[in-house]
Order: C-alpha cells, then structure tokens, then sequence
C-alpha cells in the first residue's frame, strides 16, 4: 500500500530530518521524494510505501500532525489512489 | 506522479471545500412489511441497524486514508407508505419513530424514505402517510419525508398538490425546522444520495451505496482563471473540473461499498453549496458574468453550468443516477442569501432557474401566513414544470410562522439561513380547490 506525504511550510533546518525519521520509526519506506520552493513555501513531496496492508491512519496522522506542529509546517498524508483517481485516465 | 497534480487534488479539498457531500446507504424494507405496527418497526430497526452497522465507521476510516472530507452519512430507505401499507394503523408516527432509533443507533446524520409516490393516485398506506407527515417530521430528529406528487408520464395528481400544501403548513406549524426535511416531488428519482429527498425504490437491489459529490468552490476557482473567454471555454473548463470531481467520488463510492460488501449505485454528480463562503453555487454563475445571481442571463448561465457538470462526470463514473446537476438551495447558499436578501433574487426567477437545472423551488423562506393554497400551487407550477420538461422538480419552502419579508430565518448548520421572501399576494384557491388530475403530456406517450 502506497501514500503520498506532502510537507508543506516555511522554510527551516530540520524539516527532511524530522520527516524521515519519523517515518522510519513507522517503518515506512520512501520510494520516491522531491523537494522544491513554491511561492515562497518549502513543498516536500514523499511517496512511500507501508509496510503492510492494515495500517492504522488515525495514529500515523496523529504522529505526522504532532510532528507539523513542532516543525511548523503542515504534514498531509493520503493514500495513493485518489491522486490517480483525479488525474489518470 | 506530477508534483503539480499532487498539489492540486490537495489545493481543491483544503482551499476550495471540494468533498463528498454523502455517502448514502439504500436499504430495501419490503422485506419488513407485516400487518402488526409493532412487529414492523421491530423488524425495519433490525434490519437497517445490521445493514448499516459499519456505515460510519467505513466512511470516516476512508476519509483518514485518502484525506478526503465525507461530510454527511445517510439512510434511505422504501418508501413508508408501501411498508405500511400491510397494517391496519391509522397513524405512521411509530414508523417515523422507529427510522430515527434506528438513525441515532448507527450514528448516521439523516435517514430518508418517510415517503409517498402518488403522481397517479392514492392508496391507502399514501393518505396515512401523508397525514402522519407534520408530527412524523416534527417529532423526530433525522426522518426526512418526500412525496411525489407528478411525473411526465402520469401527470399531476391535483388532489396530492392540494393536500401537501396544507401539510407544509400544519408541518411549520409544529416546528420550525420540518417543513426543511420534507420535499414535494415530480418525477422523483429512485437512487437520489441528497435528502430531504433520498428514498430507496422499489426496483432498486436489496442494499446499495449511492454517492454524492460536491465542490462548487472547485468549478469557481477554474473559471477564475478563463475570465472573458467565451463560452465554449467556459463549458469546457467546467466540464474538465466536474471529471475530477466525479472521479473522487466514483473512488469513494467503490472502496465504501467494497468495505460494506454491498453493491456499488450511483455517484450523483451535484454541485451542492454550503452557506460557507467559497462553497456556493450562486458565485460560479456570477463569475460567468452576472453582477449578481437572479439578474438577466442567470437561466442561461444555470443552463450551460448544469449541462457541463453532467458531460464531464459522466464518463467519471460507472453508473450515473440521483439528481446530477447544480443544486439552487436558497438558505444553504452564501451567494443566493446574499441575493436574496438584497432583492436581486425574487421567486418568479427561482421558478425560471428551476426549469433548466436539477432541483427546484429548494430552502426557501416565505411568510408564514402564506395560505396552504399559495403552497400548492407553487407545487403544481413546479411539478408542471417538471412534467413537460422531463426533469425532476421539488419544493422545499419554509413558511416561517411570525415572520414578514425581510426577516432572517436561521435554519443552522448545512441547512444555513434565509430571508423570508416575498410571495406573489393574489389568490390561487379557486386552481387548488378543483382537485383531480393534471393529464399526462402528449410526449410522455412513447410507447
């Protein structure tokens, strides 16, 4: 099972460390990663995979929004599929 | 993936209010029907608790996994008349009852099917029904109740139209907020998502998962970006928006159903506001270039929006059903409060906007010393209205007992507010007071 993890936020020391590390901790892989600026923002894109297929949403979000809070960015986590939903054919 | 496709699913949900309006479960209760009241009350609550056990535990586990706001979660069920039928009991109060246990035990936000379809006559279970409809709907907190009171292929049942407007009435008399749960249909749609008008039809499968999308905000913010273009690209980018949306809800209507392990309806793609800002229906039409909703060129600027939205979410979705179109609630609508209570926006033009888009005459205050016939024959405009074009059409007003034009009625929540509008004055009892029925058009003869 595969999510999208989008960090979204002022720019700041820390923001890649934190993020990785946590989802380490959850024992989520990063498949695929890219970071940029966007209007002034720091916009971090994350595709990862889970580690197995139940995978409790309500506690990762729970974790990532604490870990926003604390790095003072917005954390979003959302399974892959509405993404290809909304824009493949 | 497209880094700028990522952001912009995530611009549209947190920015633009896109979200699944319901997920609603149809659940059949033809196999509740017993001569005993009690023993079919029992019967339907067993059944629709079962049923619909997990209903709300499934949509808000989807909402966590796809970040996807699924604001409501609903109910319908066969409608009641036919269930009571089978009794001898006068009153369908318990029935009503019974709904809303069962509502309140699942955690659902409303339950819909306190229903009656009579386009062509009465049957027994339909007048009780209806006669039960003021203290079903005023004594309960989640029934919704529609009837049907027209339909192009078997006219308008003037006796219902009759009798509807007197139980808008005695409904707003017992409380304010009952006439909001009760719609008068023509041409009533069997598979609907959106209350107060969902029921689950007699030709429909046992229990089913129908879907209901939204996101005016999503359409708005698209057209702001093709401003003085012509209408061609006007379509075209709405068509383009209303795929995306639709798709959402195709995703979410098949893991649901998947989950509850019951069949996959209908996605109805709607555009259907909320009274928050940026979710309204009223502000894509004046981005398209009225100075406000309910001047000149508002038909035909409804028109073309409403057919967009059908062209791109129809190849979204596997099965398209329920009202699909732009909803025109008038209290649930930021922009149409606003037009309203400025005087841009009268009846007369509701009427008109009613007769090219999905819905009609929707959340609309008017005085409460509105006679029952002026009700009624806002009815029969609306169910003729219907008939001839083919279309679904429905009444929702409020008669807000005390109040005069201008004042404001707040209805709370996603039911919103509204000024009390004015209603054409002059007399239409002698049209009501002949009953009977309004033939069938020549093109319903098809066959």
């Amino acid at each position: 099972m595969r999510a999208v993890l989008t960090v979204i936020g002022q720019d700041k020391v820390g923001i890649v460390a934190g993020v990785s590390a946590t989802l380490a901790e959850l024992n989520f892989n990063i498949v695929d990663m890219s970071q940029t600026i966007m209007q002034q923002n720091f916009t971090m894109m994350l595709m990862c995979e889970m580690p197995q297929n139940k995978v409790d949403f309500e506690q990762v979000r729970a974790r990532l929004n604490e870990l926003g809070s604390r790095l003072g960015v917005q954390i979003r986590i959302q399974r892959e599929e509405i993404f290809d939903a909304m824009h493949k054919i | 993936m497209e880094t700028s496709q990522i952001l912009e699913t995530i611009r549209m949900i947190d920015e633009e209010n896109l979200d699944i309006r319901t997920i609603t479960m149809g659940i059949s209760l033809l196999d509740c029907i017993d001569p005993d009241i009690e023993r079919a009350c029992d019967k339907i609550y067993q059944k629709i608790t079962t049923k619909a056990a997990h209903l709300v535990e499934v949509a808000a586990a989807i909402e966590a996994e796809y970040g996807v706001p699924i604001i409501h979660k609903r109910i319908a069920v066969t409608p009641i008349s036919i269930i009571g039928a089978a009794t001898s009991a006068t009153d369908y109060l318990p029935f009503a009852q019974a709904l809303d246990r069962a509502a309140k035990k699942v955690g659902v936000n409303f339950i819909g099917g306190f229903s009656a379809l009579v386009q062509k006559g009465y049957q027994k279970g339909d007048e009780i029904l209806i006669h039960s409809i003021p203290k079903a709907l005023s004594q309960t907190e989640f029934v919704c109740g529609s009837v049907n009171v027209g339909s192009s292929k078997s006219g308008i049942n003037m006796d219902a139209v009759r009798d509807m407007g007197e139980v808008v009435k005695a409904a707003a008399a017992l409380s304010p907020l009952a006439p909001a749960k009760l719609v008068v249909f023509a041409n009533a749609v069997e598979d609907n998502p959106f209350m107060a008008g969902a029921f689950h039809g007699v030709g429909e499968a046992d229990v089913v998962i129908n879907v209901g999308v939204s996101g005016p905000g999503v359409v708005k913010r698209a057209l702001e970006k093709v401003k003085g273009q012509p209408f061609d690209v006007v379509a075209e980018t709405i068509k383009k928006t209303a795929f995306k949306i639709t798709r959402v809800g195709q995703l979410v209507g098949h893991i649901a159903a998947e989950r509850l392990d019951v069949p996959f309806g209908i996605v109805d793609l709607s555009l259907a506001p909320t009274p928050k800002v940026g979710d309204s229906v009223a502000r894509i039409l004046e981005e398209i270039g009225l100075e406000t909703v309910g001047t000149h060129g508002t038909t035909a600027a409804l028109a073309m929006l409403n057919d967009a939205v059908k062209k791109g979410g129809v190849m979204a979705c596997n099965q398209v059903g329920g009202l699909s179109g732009a909803f025109i609630p008038v209290s649930e609508d930021e922009g149409m409060i606003a037009a309203a209570t400025s005087g841009a926006l009268n009846l007369e033009k509701l009427e008109a906007m009613t007769a090219v888009c999905s819905v009609g005459l929707d959340m609309i205050a008017i005085p409460g010393d509105t006679p029952a016939t002026t009700i009624a024959a806002m009815i029969a405009d609306e169910a003729a209205i219907g008939m001839i074009n083919n279309k679904t059409t429905a009444v929702r007003v409020i008669p807000a007992v005390g109040a005069k034009v201008g004042d404001s009625v707040e209805f709370g929540g996603l039911l919103g507010r509204s000024p009390v509008m004015p209603v054409n004055t002059a007399s239409s009892a002698a049209l009501i007071a002949r009953g009977g029925h309004i033939p069938a058009p020549i093109h319903s003869f098809k066959n």
